[in-house]
């Protein structure tokens, strides 16, 4: 297994001649757990977008599992590194819609026993599934969501933001999957502003402005 | 055959309905005059001289030339579907790939069946309601691939994230487009001589010829049009949604 996970080079993205991020620089371990952090608009969720591969940057690299992110199909990095955003849609009809999905994408049959396994891991009943998306409370989507990138547990969960909004109860159920999902061993890189989440991050990144500005 | 009693004087009469229209137009403040007058004005130019074309061409009855009055149909056509496309790349060529292909397909079964003869007098007047209704078709497909694009956006991206490829990330998204381009072949095949009487079996009553073979006309031709509307938005679509996506495997913002 290489050393670091995540090797982010002097990274930088400008669009329409405007620097979003520039000279990022840093390293993530295997099963690390980290936290971006900074205020609103200073390009937290845009990095993160960075290392989802669902945008690329215009300056240095970011080397994953010992090669660059762009040697990489990249259907198989994001199946590796998942990516789950601060509001999600669901999609379909149903709560099985969605939790189908993964499978389908790599052409594997349906199985209904880990669709309801991965839902009591987010405190949700199995007749969830049936459910039409448009009935779930927001901390209901969210779980859903977030059981959607973990269904096959990949390497590196990113989370945008993922809490925001959440009541104290659903919140705590999502903090305990990612301890859960931390302690197997992925790699946990979020971004938040949650106070518990900031606790138990190994690491603390801080961005203001763009750039990288202290690493606790 | 009956006399047919459309004479210039008639057409002449039939200018005043136009002029209705104006009226209308101008009373209501609908601001469609100048609209209504280039369209006149077009109409007439290019029937003329489409008229005069098309006896001259069935007149001498050369396959060379009856191949070039089908590409220019087909050429025009792709080049109105290209302008639904609205930002879509190579909008011009996937639409001409789809309308000739569409055409092509239909007329050659068509042949085959011998439906219809290598003629002019057949070939032109059926490959231009082919790839009309086939321009339309790929027309209202594009626009519904862009508003998708648009809408769905959020979903597509999660889509994306979750590791999809480009075809598992749209494919909801081109049936959807497929649909929209083919439905109004199908509603107007659904209602044909309920509520419509299609022009060219209209056409065929009135030049005389006997109904019931003016209507097996309209069938065959009621068929080959879902053919070529679905080959058509199927190919147009398949090849279109690909542009929304960047080499990064990444939505790209589609300028309009």
């Amino acid at each position: 297994m290489a050393e670091t996970i995540f090797d982010i080079q002097d990274v930088g993205l400008t669009v329409s001649h405007q620097t979003l991020l520039s000279h990022i620089s840093f390293t993530v371990a295997p099963g690390e757990f980290v936290t971006i952090t900074g205020p609103s608009g200073s390009g937290k969720s845009t990095l993160l977008l960075l290392l989802a591969t669902l945008l690329t940057p215009t300056e240095g690299q970011i080397i994953f599992a010992g090669k660059p992110q762009q040697d990489y199909e990249k259907t198989v990095y994001r199946r590796l590194v998942s990516y789950c955003y601060q509001q999600p849609s669901l999609f379909g009809n149903t709560v099985a819609d969605n939790l189908a999905f993964p499978f389908q994408i790599r052409q594997k049959k349906v199985n209904h026993d880990r669709m309801v396994a991965a839902l009591a891991e987010v405190n949700l009943p199995a007749d969830m599934l049936k459910k039409h998306i448009t009935e779930l409370s927001g901390g209901e989507k969210q779980r859903v969501a977030l059981i959607r990138n973990l269904i096959f547990t990949p390497k590196v969960l990113l989370l945008d933001e993922i809490t925001t909004g959440l009541d104290a109860v659903t919140k705590d159920t999502v903090h305990h999957v990612m301890a859960n999902f931390n302690k197997q061993g992925i790699t946990i890189i979020t971004v938040t502003h949650d106070e518990s989440e900031l606790a138990a991050a190994d690491r603390l990144i801080n961005i203001v402005g763009g750039r990288m500005e202290v690493t606790a | 055959m009956n006399q047919l009693i459309v004479n210039p004087s008639a057409l002449i009469f039939a200018l005043a309905l136009v002029a209705l229209a104006f009226l209308i137009s101008l009373k209501e403040k609908i601001g469609l005059q100048k609209d209504l007058v280039v369209g006149v004005i077009r109409a007439v130019i290019q029937l003329t001289i489409v008229g005069y074309v098309l006896t001259y061409i069935i007149s001498v009855n050369r396959i060379w030339l009856t191949l070039l009055m089908v590409a220019i149909i087909v050429f025009n056509a792709a080049w109105n579907a290209r302008g639904r496309a609205r930002g879509i790349p190579h909008a011009f060529v996937i639409s001409l790939l789809a309308i000739t292909v569409a055409t092509g397909v239909t007329i050659g079964l068509l042949l085959l069946a011998k439906a219809i003869a290598f003629v002019p007098s057949q070939i032109v007047p059926i490959s231009g309601m082919i790839a009309s209704n086939a321009m339309v078709a790929i027309g209202l497909a594009y626009r519904s691939l862009n508003g998708q694009f648009h809408d769905k956006r959020q979903e597509l991206l999660e889509r994306l994230a979750l590791g999809a490829n480009r075809y598992q990330t749209a494919i909801n998204v081109v049936r959807e487009a497929i649909r929209t381009g083919m439905s109004p072949t199908i509603d107007s095949a659904k209602t044909v001589g309920i509520v419509s009487l299609p022009g060219m079996m209209s056409g065929l009553i009135f030049a005389g010829v006997d109904p019931t073979k003016a209507i097996m006309y309209q069938i065959m031709v009621t068929f080959m049009l879902m053919a070529a509307t679905s080959i058509g938005s199927t190919i147009a679509c398949y090849l279109a949604y690909p542009q929304f996506f960047n080499a990064n495997m990444q939505l790209r913002t589609i300028q309009h």
